[in-house]
């Protein structure tokens, strides 16, 4: 089981989250600009580390909140996150 | 004993084997499994058995290198020397052969996906099993009893009516059924009365579901394999793809050091990323894990697959007696081959729900495995951007898909081009974002 740190209420258990996929690609500011293919990759190609990945978890039965986290996908253990 | 081994027939009606190649796989496999070599054993103490496949020194050069001993990488094998006459052929696979997920799956063998694109595949990959003992001259211990959908959610019904009304295109069966019916084929299902939280709705019958012996399809694939002059070596883990001066793959570095090959086929369920991300090529995949369970032994109590949908969790019994229950898969990216303690309650759960005589069940065994699962759902069976380079993956479900998968790898790598059965399954779908998607209907796998 995870315990998800929410910045709002605090450490809590996984299932009070719905998982919300990785973060690592952000969704580009303006897509006209991209060729064909880089938007094909942004839109179906995800990262998938053996190691670190950066995600989202929504609090859906807490405050509603969502919340990033760093997660290791060899350990599932929740690393420092690097922005906080 | 006896259950290991197949009564061969001389003149066998196997028409998956051509003539020519029946006679060289008698000649080469030597050993052959009947009632009658059983019989011979046992007046010689069964110390005469000689192992079920040799191991050759590691060459350094080979025509075509597939990375993986699993379902896929065996299957593969056996089908590149079977229907292509390719023998030059190196399986290597890091750990054992069958250590990975074809010996950690819960077996179920079927055919109720929802794409015109899909369901032939899995057609055809279910009647392949069905010959494949005899082939294969292993016994599968294949049982073709079916399976049970429990449906409790009214969304969930017009799904599956949905695929019945596609698979009645193609040969695939699936029949309604009322409650009274449902619970008349399984006793044993006492929960989900009109009192409860989720009423039992109506039953979904797949006949052509099955589940056999996953150790065997390894063992056996891997023999015939063998016995047609592949090499599987163990212990051998590939740690890079080797590229030439134009970027083509032309061999894999292992810790054994270097093999050069032709061609390299990736069949390594869930680390194909791990490897084709350094060689600088992103695919559509991520890796989740999925997990599964066994209780002790007991009488029979269900005869068919039990899947429902709507709770998540879905079960059969072993041969041995055991109940074999699989859950839904841990919802972020996992590497992780352990099960987690909220995946595993709440699959015990669902269970107990439907089936509250189970509470008193012993669990034996937990386990999980990591799979990948591309971003429509469908397996990738493709050349790669990469010359040289070609990938068996996202076999979610993938364990149904091993004789037909394994069938059409061998033809792509044999040939270049696409198996007809998989031509929509490339990586050019991604391109055109023409998705194959089954998400949903690969909830069970
Ligand atoms: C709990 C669970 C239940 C499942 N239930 C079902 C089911 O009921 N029905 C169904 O159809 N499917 C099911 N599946 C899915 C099915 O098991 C897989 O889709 C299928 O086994 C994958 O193909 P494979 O057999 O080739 O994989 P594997 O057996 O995993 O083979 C891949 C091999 O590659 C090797 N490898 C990895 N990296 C390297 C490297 N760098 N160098 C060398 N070797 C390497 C691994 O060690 C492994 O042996 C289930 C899976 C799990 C985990
Ligand atoms: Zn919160």
């Amino acid at each position: 089981m995870l315990v998800i740190p929410c910045p709002f209420c605090g450490p809590r258990d996984e299932r009070e989250f719905v998982y919300g996929g990785p973060t690592s690609a952000r969704r580009p500011h303006d897509p006209t600009a991209l060729s064909d293919s880089q938007w094909v990759e942004f839109l179906t190609v995800p990262d998938n580390p053996l190691g670190p990945v950066r995600e989202r978890w929504w609090h859906a039965r807490g405050c509603g909140d969502w919340v990033e986290i760093l997660r290791d996908t060899r350990t599932h253990e929740i690393l420092r996150d690097r922005d906080g | 004993m006896l259950l290991v081994l197949t009564t061969g027939r001389k003149n066998g009606d196997d028409r998956g084997i051509g003539v020519t190649t029946r006679r060289t796989m008698r000649k080469s496999i030597r050993q052959r499994y009947s009632l009658a070599t059983l019989a011979l054993g046992a007046v010689g103490g069964h110390k005469r058995w000689r192992p079920a496949w040799q191991s050759r020194p590691l060459s350094n050069r080979y025509d075509i290198v597939i990375v993986g001993a699993g379902g896929h990488g065996l299957a593969t094998a056996y089908y590149l020397a079977k229907n292509h006459g390719c023998r030059n052929v190196a399986v290597v696979e890091r750990g054992w052969l069958g250590g990975g997920n074809v010996a950690r799956n819960t077996l179920t063998i079927r055919s109720n996906y929802l794409r015109d694109e899909s369901i032939p595949f899995y057609v055809r990959s279910v009647s392949l099993y069905e010959r494949l003992s005899r082939e294969l001259n292993f016994n599968l211990m294949h049982s073709r009893r079916g399976m049970i959908d429990v449906i409790q959610t009214w969304p969930r019904l017009r799904e599956i009516r949905r695929r019945q009304l596609a698979m009645d295109l193609h040969g695939s069966a699936y029949k309604q059924i009322g409650v009274k019916e449902l619970r008349r084929r399984i006793p044993a299902l006492t929960g989900g009365g009109p009192d409860s939280r989720l009423p039992i709705l109506a039953g979904m019958v797949h006949t052509d579901a099955a589940v056999n012996r996953h150790d065997a399809v390894a063992w056996g694939y891997a023999r015939a394999a063998n016995g047609l002059g592949v090499e599987i070596h163990e212990n051998t883990e590939v740690t890079a793809l080797i590229t030439n001066e134009s970027g083509a793959v032309c061999g894999v570095r292992t810790h054994r050091g270097p093999i050069a090959a032709k061609k390299v086929g990736l069949a390594v369920s869930g680390h194909t990323t791990t490897l084709t991300g350094p060689a600088g090529l992103r695919l559509p995949l991520r890796s989740f894990n999925l997990a599964a369970f066994v209780s002790e032994p007991m009488k029979p109590v269900v005869d068919v697959v039990v899947n429902c949908p709507d709770l998540g969790v879905y079960l059969s019994q072993s041969d041995k007696g055991e109940l074999v229950i699989g859950g839904a898969p841990d919802p972020g990216q996992s590497f992780r081959r352990d099960v987690k303690q909220t995946v595993f309650e709440d699959a015990v759960c669902a269970m107990l729900e439907l089936f509250p005589t189970f509470q008193r069940v012993k669990l034996l065994r937990q386990w999980g495995g990591h799979l990948d699962i591309a971003h429509d759902a469908s397996p990738i069976l493709s050349a790669t951007p990469l010359t040289g380079l070609f990938v068996s993956a996202g076999w979610w479900g993938g364990y149904k898909a091993i004789p037909a998968g394994g069938l059409a790898f061998a033809h792509l790598l044999a040939t270049g081009t696409p198996h007809p059965l998989m031509e929509a399954f490339t990586l050019d779908r991604f391109r055109h974002l023409d998705f194959i998607l089954e998400s949903g209907t690969t909830v069970v796998v």
